[in-house]
């Protein structure tokens, strides 16, 4: 899915909502997935002026899962130890958009190479475990 | 030899006839929008335009000055036929039935001379497309007025401030809070508490699909706002799955007085104003005292 305006994000949610429902995800569960693809989205939309969203269903173990990959070409993230601290903001915000989905979801991936763009993988299992 | 306007001059009735026949004969004309008087009236006027645009010589450009009168023609009756709620199969028909009509009599007059009709409809193959590349592009440039003016007349009618009680305002908040919508619900809640000298404001997000980070930042804001007008701010309608959320996001709400529902947070809202709420033993029915 392609994300370019603020428009997309509520599109994007519900598809992610929808997602989620087909493999029976519990609403508190949802909710969480849904509340940290929307911190995602909304970097991606800040920072890189937009990019691209796989949404996915796998499955690994007898355990399935919604895997979302937020690839965008924007600046790409210097200190990523950094950027991942609780307060942390270039863009006068709260600062609990990374930290925040990392502690959302049950898997969470970031690479980032200044310059390039940054790609962030995040996995949330149906039973949120 | 005639020239393919001349033809066509010659051929008008005949051709207004048959494009007559094929818009009515398609099933999908929805006669209770527009009388077939109507249609009869716009399409002769259309096809005048169009055969002095083309007896003028001008075969392909349609941004020509020649063309003004048939594009403008045009362009009304999409802008028309977008507001009456016609479909795009429904205005696309309307010019694409010319072609036919056109091409149809064009067959009939020129059997001997097969080059000069293959020559005729290229060109006019070319117009009309032209013409029909301007219909959509007015029909959709009139649905879009349509939908900007409902996104317009969302925003206004979507962030209420009602006054539950004296001094107690709620403000109900559905969808999502984006930076535009928070601006014009700040706006409205501080407006409010001026206009009716409230000390406390219900903000109740029980219609706000997801709280995230953006959207928490947006109502501590309103909140603090609120705080410096000397008002107090309550939150209320934090579902289970949202209050869980917002913890494990780490936003930090304990300043702020939050409930779950809008009625507890409307029995606090009477408790910080020292209001009782009790029931009449005599009537049973409700009554409140100061």
């Amino acid at each position: 899915m392609e994300i370019v305006r603020e428009q997309d994000v509520v599109p994007f949610r519900n598809r992610v909502r929808e997602f989620s429902t087909r493999i029976g995800m519990s609403l508190v569960n949802q909710t969480k997935l849904i509340t940290a693809a929307s911190e995602l989205v909304r970097n991606m939309l800040k920072y890189a002026s937009g990019g691209k969203v796989i949404l996915e269903i796998i499955s690994h173990n007898a355990k399935t899962g919604v895997r979302l990959t937020f690839k965008d070409e924007g600046p790409g993230i210097a200190d990523i130890a950094l950027a991942m601290r609780d307060g942390f903001s270039t863009g006068r915000s709260l600062g609990l958009g990374l930290p925040g989905a990392k502690r959302l979801v049950n898997e969470f991936d970031l690479k980032s190479n200044p310059g390039e763009g940054t790609t962030v993988t995040v996995i949330h299992w149906k039973h949120g475990r | 030899m005639n020239t393919t306007a001349q033809v066509l001059e010659k051929n008008k009735e005949r051709i207004l006839e048959k494009w007559m026949q094929n818009q009515l004969s398609d099933a999908s004309l929805r006669d209770d929008l527009m009388t077939s008087d109507e249609l009869q009236r716009q399409s002769k006027e259309m096809l005048d335009g169009l055969l002095r645009a083309v007896s003028k010589g001008n075969h392909d450009n349609i941004y020509d000055t020649e063309f003004e009168q048939v594009t403008d023609t045009l362009r009304d009756i999409s802008i028309t036929r977008a507001r009456q709620g016609f479909s795009p199969r429904e205005t696309g028909t309307y010019v694409l039935s010319l072609k036919q009509a056109l091409i149809e009599v064009l067959v009939e007059q020129r059997q001997d001379d097969t080059s000069t009709l293959y020559m005729e409809i290229m060109q006019l193959n070319t117009l009309l497309d032209n013409l029909s590349i301007v219909t959509f592009e007015t029909f959709i440039k009139g649905r879009e007025e349509v939908i900007l003016r409902q996104t317009d007349e969302i925003s206004e009618i979507s962030t209420p401030v009602i006054r539950v009680w004296d001094g107690i305002l709620a403000l109900p908040i559905i969808g999502t809070l984006d930076s535009a919508r928070t601006q014009i619900v700040m706006e409205n809640l501080l407006q409010e508490i001026v206009n009716t000298g409230s000390n406390i404001a219900i903000l109740d997000i029980s219609g706000v699909p997801a709280v995230d980070s953006l959207v928490a930042q947006h109502l501590i804001k309103t909140v603090s706002a609120t705080r410096l007008m000397g008002a107090e701010c309550i939150i209320s309608g934090i579902r289970a799955e949202i209050a869980q959320t917002i913890v494990h996001l780490g936003i930090d709400l304990s300043n702020i007085k939050t409930k779950a529902s809008l009625a507890s947070a409307l029995q606090l809202a009477f408790s910080m104003t020292n209001l009782e709420v009790r029931r009449n033993d005599k009537n049973k029915g409700l009554n409140i005292m100061r």
